[in-house]
């Protein structure tokens, strides 16, 4: 019921007029905060604001890749599959479970880095070398993907104590910022100014905007695109690294389950268009607010998880109807 | 074939002033077409001319605003292209609109399988499609998927199905213009054999050799509007050129055009023997610094392939290229921008702009790498560049961070030349660089070119207007059938000299007689 409401506020704000429509990602995001005030009992926390920067943390940094490859032209569905081999990796090293690299930390993290940069090499490869539709390629990885992170610990999960390695995932600047809201920060500033003052930036963004242009103005466009699918599956990487270290254990089976979605969500209701071209990265952080916020006001309220998923989809289609307008003119 | 009115039995298809417009255009203007029994009849324009509207107009694909289609006798309005093939007219399109992965059996049934007993007769399919196959004098498989074959069998297999429907009109949308010479001559076995059945053809084709060898008659299309039909035996080559390009070759008068006064004798591009798989046979030419050197042709004579080429578009293809004196192999566009070439292509949309990205972003996209540290972008730098040049060219535009897409074809064509020339090259090449844009902008983008030269760029210009080449070329080089056949300076560089080396492929004997004729009529 209270759902309801936020999509028909969101939707009177988004019709009302062409300013409106610039900024709707945020109305909605204002929207749902404002019915949440009213609605959820002790919404109005600063301990609600640490905690949805924990949780949202792996939607924001694969929506940030997300960005980079939809921009480009692309799409990765194979996010969500990474997130789980990243995690599981990391758990093995932290574990011993490969005793040649020892227990160390950074280790850990570096080889989950490591081997979702791998990947995403793979796909980035695959897509440009034998000019494969990323829709498939990322497929194949979403497909697989999740089978080989069971297989790497026999479709266990890996519990850990390591308290140097959970600690990062618990780490509160000050007692009390939680580092997570640090490093969205960090990323979000980088991403933004990736895109508006870096030659890469704007061949991503040309590319997604023309490719054959692109080419005829001199861009190695094999070459860029391979980075955008490193960069969304390192950023993958490190979401998995996050939530393992987060919940002390890494679960091949649910890590990352649906994280691909949830990040391709936030960057349609973010305003990039998913024919590629220029990048919205504000709009982008907001959508994936959004997508997170639905889920907390459905936790919060005792409603069944699983109208968080309806829900979503509404948003998605009044945020993308709105936009559509805009991307015509 | 009872049908037939023997009141007018010459007569297979009269289209009486067609006439059809979308919004901005009028594609067809009170347009005439006759075709006869067992005629082959060329339709003849250059792009724009309407000859695709007119066939889409007649296979019911588009519906005409006013005219009058008359087929066989009767007068026929088609709703859809499957009722013009019912009526009798079967179309076959350069790229095969046919099933690849179906045999080439079921190809020829498509849409019309013989049943037996509600299941499909297949042994009768295979049994009747062979029995056209080979009717035809083809020996292939019909069994295997359509595929397996060159597009000349696919083609064959489309005028297969075109028989099987008894169809008593083919057309053809530029069938030969993937096939090699072999497969045209087998290709024109199959016309003559159509012709011998009293099939009519419709055959269009940029090749002039091709509609002189195989067609009876000629109607020939200017900008939507007839110029004329004739008897293939009445028309020359020249005669039918200048009416395609809507130049009388009599009277064209040389116009002037400058000369070049080369600075330094230093040459930037030396292209030899360029070849590809299909357009190219063999193209040699040689560019100075500061000429400005037009390349004339009609289409499809592989102008623009060889641009392509020669900016490293198109790594599969045989010669030599030779940048300042030395030889290179260009594998990526970035490879000649790198050597100092610029490109700007005659597909703005496709090739050229980034629609929803600013004239900033658009003019600043390929000198990105000279204007960045570690990266990152001198926007100081950048905001420069795009002040100088929306001032130096007069690009009329509000604001740097307008989307190009807002702008007039004319000013986006300028941001794109912008693009090129703050790179400070020494090669530009322009595929019709005033395709499209209005007559001020033309004269504007004209000037520009001279100034190219005078600052000792050198410009490999590409174009289908035969006045603006002569206008500003110092030397011209004529491409016909994918090789350079001609080259006309000085004096000799006029018009109806293009015409004449365009019609006849070469500079032949009858070409100086050409030239003689001309100075005498100067």
């Amino acid at each position: 019921m209270n759902n309801e409401q936020t999509s028909a506020i969101t939707k009177s704000n988004f019709s009302s007029s062409s300013n409106l429509k610039k900024y709707g990602t945020l109305y909605a995001l204002i929207a749902i905060v404002v019915l949440n005030c009213i609605i959820t009992p002790n919404f109005m926390a600063i301990n609600t604001f640490w905690n949805l920067s924990i949780q949202v943390l792996p939607t924001i940094l694969t929506a940030i890749g997300m960005t980079f490859v939809i921009s480009s032209g692309g799409i990765d569905i194979s996010v969500g599959s990474v997130m789980a081999i990243s995690a599981v990796m990391s758990g093995m090293v932290i574990t011993e479970m490969i005793p040649a690299l020892g227990t160390s930390v950074p280790m850990a993290v570096i080889f989950a880095l490591f081997i979702a940069a791998v990947l995403g090499f793979l796909n980035g490869t695959i897509i440009t070398v034998f000019k494969i539709q990323p829709i498939i390629v990322t497929l194949i990885l979403y497909i697989a993907g999740r089978g080989i992170a069971q297989l790497m610990n026999n479709g266990g999960t890996i519990v850990f104590s390591n308290n140097a390695f959970t600690k990062i995932g618990l780490m509160r600047i000050g007692g009390a910022v939680p580092i997570q809201l640090i490093v969205i920060v960090v990323f979000v500033f980088a991403t933004y100014y990736i895109f508006k003052n870096t030659k890469f930036g704007y061949y991503v963004q040309a590319i997604g905007e023309n490719g054959e242009a692109s080419r005829f103005s001199g861009i190695n466009t094999t070459k860029v695109l391979i980075c955008v699918y490193v960069i969304s599956s390192v950023l993958a990487g490190l979401a998995g690294v996050f939530e393992a270290s987060r919940a002390s254990c890494a679960d091949p089976n649910s890590i990352g389950a649906i994280a691909e979605m949830d990040a391709i969500a936030a960057v349609a209701v973010g305003g990039t268009s998913i024919n590629g071209g220029k990048a919205m990265v504000i709009g982008t952080i907001l959508g994936a607010l959004i997508i997170q916020l639905i889920t907390i006001t459905v936790n919060m309220n005792n409603i069944p998880f699983a109208y968080s998923r309806i829900f979503k989809a509404v948003i998605i289609i009044v945020a993308v109807y709105a936009q559509r307008e805009k991307r015509k003119s | 074939m009872g049908k037939v009115n023997h009141m007018d039995r010459s007569t297979l298809l009269e289209l009486n002033k067609i006439t059809k417009a979308f919004p901005g255009v009028l594609a067809l203007d009170q347009v005439g077409l006759k075709v006869g029994y067992g005629e082959v009849h060329a339709l003849m324009g250059e792009n724009g001319a309407g000859k695709s509207t007119l066939m889409k107009v007649l296979t019911g694909i588009y519906k005409k605003d006013s005219g009058q289609i008359i087929f066989d006798g009767k007068e026929m309005n088609f709703n859809s292209s499957m009722e013009a093939q019912l009526s009798g007219i079967s179309t076959i399109y350069q790229e095969i609109n046919l099933i690849p992965y179906l045999s080439v059996a079921e190809n020829i049934f498509l849409g019309r399988e013989p049943k037996k007993v509600g299941r499909i007769d297949w042994d009768r399919i295979n049994r009747e499609a062979e029995a056209i196959i080979d009717g035809m004098g083809i020996s292939l498989d019909v069994k295997k998927p359509l595929n397996s074959y060159s597009t000349a069998i696919q083609q064959m297999v489309a005028i297969a199905r075109a028989i099987s429907v008894r169809a008593k009109l083919v057309v053809m949308d530029e069938p030969t213009s993937s096939l090699d010479e072999k497969e045209v001559e087998v290709l024109f076995k199959q016309i003559r054999k159509l012709k011998s059945q009293n099939i009519s053809v419709i055959f269009i084709s940029h090749r002039l050799d091709e509609i002189f060898e195989i067609c009876d008659r000629i109607t020939i299309l200017k900008d939507g509007k007839l110029v004329g039909d004739f008897n293939i035996a009445d028309i020359t080559k020249v005669e039918l050129v200048s009416m395609m390009i809507g130049k009388d070759a009599t009277d064209i008068m040389a116009q002037a055009h400058g000369t070049y006064e080369a600075k330094e004798e230093a040459t930037i591009l030396k292209a030899e023997e360029i070849r590809d798989t299909v357009k190219l046979r063999g193209v040699s030419l040689e560019i100075k610094k500061g000429e400005i050197l037009g390349l004339a042709g009609l289409l499809g004579s592989g102008r623009t392939e060889f641009a392509k080429v020669v900016f490293g578009d198109n790594v599969h293809h045989e010669g030599t290229i030779d940048i300042n004196g030395k030889p290179v192999k260009l594998k990526l566009p970035k490879d000649a921008i790198a050597r100092g070439f610029a490109f700007c292509s005659e597909d703005r949309k496709v090739e050229g702009i980034f629609p929803n990205m600013s004239i900033r972003e658009n003019m600043t996209i390929a000198i990105l790498p000279k204007i960045s540290r570690m990266g990152i972008v001198d926007k100081k730098k950048q905001k420069e560049i795009v002040d100088t040049y929306i001032k130096s060219l007069a690009i009329k535009t509000p604001s740097p961070e307008q989307k190009i897409r807002n702008l007039s074809g004319g000013n986006q064509q300028k941001v794109l030349l912008a693009r090129w020339l703050c790179m400070e090259p020494d090669l530009v090449i322009l595929d019709e660089p005033t395709r499209g844009i209005d007559v001020g902008a033309k004269a504007e983008i004209e000037e520009l070119i001279q100034k190219m030269s005078k600052k000792n760029i050198g410009v490999l210009m590409i174009s289908s207007e035969l006045e603006e080449l002569v206008r500003n070329c110092h030397r011209v080089v004529v491409m016909r059938d994918g090789k350079n056949v001609g080259e006309l300076q000085g004096e000799a560089l006029s018009e109806k000299n293009i015409l004449t080396v365009i019609a006849q492929g070469g500079m032949s004997d009858s070409f100086t007689a050409a030239e003689r004729s001309m100075n005498n009529e100067q």
